[in-house]
């Protein structure tokens, strides 16, 4: 069987009819214990287990997921990656996230076709320019790569902009981050599930948790309907219904679930080189290697499980996409959906124990967990492995709420979550 | 567009209203006695529950704040409740 992916192995897998490729990842039944049950089969649940078994050496893991593997908000980002933060904790945080995704296809021998062709935050007004120095001066001290941008350069980077005179979102400049980028969201969650297979970690979809082993005041488990597991510990990646599992275990998170909408045009020539995002209008976009353009926005204004998104948020994103590229007007639509998001008062994510020992916790990314998955799995494989916190983990706990040690990066960084 | 009913104005489209948090999160008494944990679930921690769910809206067109049931996973809402004063016996 052809386990290894290269040029030599299509050539000769094209030889062989591609008969002989190996299942990218084994499907076993569940056992009745782990040393570590990771719930959600999503990027950041996957990556946790790879480096649980590759940085921590715990080869006894199972990931359980309730549906398909990548099919929540994993398979339905718009696939951007940056770093472009304002708090230290923030940029440590998401440069580690993409400093890891900048070697995962060589680490992973799996192409998630990382394209880092530079994101402009735009500035539409003097004090946003203002407002935009800043944060490039936070993110250069912090040691990421930031630039000011001028109006030329923006002109450069966005030929197809609106720049006309009664433009009512004119672009005097903006923050540049040049290693931002996509990368192809379906390859990140297959990638890891196929070198954790290989490392041994137990991939099990289909299967979903219905309540938590609590004994002794601890998690000892979980209960699932395809029976129960019992783990030493547990890690927890389920995002959007993460406070759906913490009312299982009997515990409340600071955490409202929230559609998040997303859509995409037909595909036309390259036509959009950069991400772009702009705070003014409420709307960003990117042109995917085949061609489409992949639209996103803000968040829908009320709390829902329900994964598909309201009109008036989508009108306003499109009204802003058409004022800042009038070139769109006849672009159609062929897709639109939403994935259910787990956002957190300072817009920072929660990593840490939860309140019941024994399970640990990994979410509140908000709009923005597709960036962080790297860094996410890390950080939770470090605190399932060690029962402590990575550095860089400390000051995204829980604890926080309770300290008034909030890491607000809507207001730093003006994020739209 | 959904529509959703005011107590005050009756039904009018969704983005007349504005999301109020969870129905009966009360503000903790005694200012300065009250401890931190308490003011944090006071302040951030929310129920945030899968389906039917009952919370606080405003109509920001009469700025009048109302009661609301609704079902998170469906989105069907129910008619506004509006907020009364606490009987007072005389």
């Amino acid at each position: 069987m052809t386990t290894t992916y290269s040029a030599l192995s299509l050539l000769k897998e094209g030889f062989n009819g591609q008969k002989g490729w190996a299942k990218a990842w084994t499907s076993p039944e569940p056992k009745s214990r782990y040393d570590i049950v990771v719930v959600g089969g999503g990027g950041h649940g996957l990556a946790t287990a790879y480096y649980l078994a590759k940085n921590h050496g715990i080869r006894n893991i199972a990931v359980i997921e309730k549906g398909w593997l990548g099919g929540g908000n994993t398979g339905r980002n718009t696939t951007i990656v940056r770093s472009n933060y304002f708090f230290p904790e923030s940029v440590r945080l998401y440069d580690l996230s993409l400093k890891l995704y900048e070697t995962l296809s060589r680490e992973l021998n799996y192409n998630i076709m990382l394209s880092q062709r530079g994101m402009i935050s735009l500035a539409h007004t003097p004090a946003e320019m203002e407002m935009s120095a800043r944060v490039v001066n936070a993110m250069q001290i912090n040691g990421t790569d930031a630039e000011l941008y001028g109006p030329e350069d923006v002109r450069r980077v966005l030929p197809i902009y609106n720049f006309g005179q009664r433009s009512r979102y004119p672009a005097l400049g903006g923050i540049w981050q040049g290693r931002a980028g996509t990368a192809r969201h379906d390859a990140v969650a297959w990638g890891y599930a196929r070198a954790a297979s290989k490392l041994g970690v137990d991939i099990i979809q289909q299967c979903e948790v219905t309540d938590f082993i609590v004994e002794g005041g601890r998690c000892r488990g979980i209960r699932t309907n395809r029976g129960d597991i019992r783990a030493d510990r547990v890690g927890l990646a389920v995002a959007g219904h993460s406070s759906v599992m913490a009312a299982k275990a009997g515990f409340r998170l600071p955490i409202l679930s929230y559609a998040l909408q997303a859509c995409v045009s037909e595909p036309v020539k390259p036509v959009l080189n950069t991400v772009v995002v702009s705070p003014g209008t409420g709307t960003y976009a990117s042109q995917s290697d085949k061609g489409e353009i992949v639209i996103g926005g803000g968040l829908d204004r009320m709390p829902s499980y329900g994964q598909r998104g309201n009109l008036p948020v989508l009108e306003t994103v499109l009204s802003g996409l058409l004022e800042m590229f009038p070139a769109f007007r006849q672009l159609k639509l062929m897709r639109q959906w939403a994935g259910i998001v787990d956002v957190v008062p300072d817009s920072s994510p929660i990593i840490g124990e939860s309140p019941l020992p024994g399970l640990f916790l990994n979410c509140g990314w908000g709009t923005g967990g597709f960036k962080a998955i790297p860094a996410g799995g890390t950080l939770l494989a470090h605190l399932l492995a060690t029962g402590q916190h990575h550095d860089i983990s400390r000051p995204f706990d829980l604890d926080r709420f309770a300290r008034g040690r909030l890491i607000d990066e809507a207001a730093g960084s003006g994020i739209a979550h | 567009m959904q529509t959703f009913s005011c107590p005050f104005c009756g039904s009018r489209p969704e983005y007349e209203f504005h999301f109020g948090g969870d129905a009966g999160n009360e503000r903790p008494e005694g200012f300065a006695t009250v401890a931190a944990p308490v003011w944090a679930e006071y302040l951030h921690f929310r129920n945030n529950p899968k389906g039917d769910t009952q919370e606080v809206w405003l109509h920001m067109t009469c700025g009048e704040l109302f009661v609301m049931d609704r079902n998170t996973v469906t989105m069907a809402a129910g008619p506004g409740q509006p907020i009364l004063p606490p009987k007072v016996t005389p």
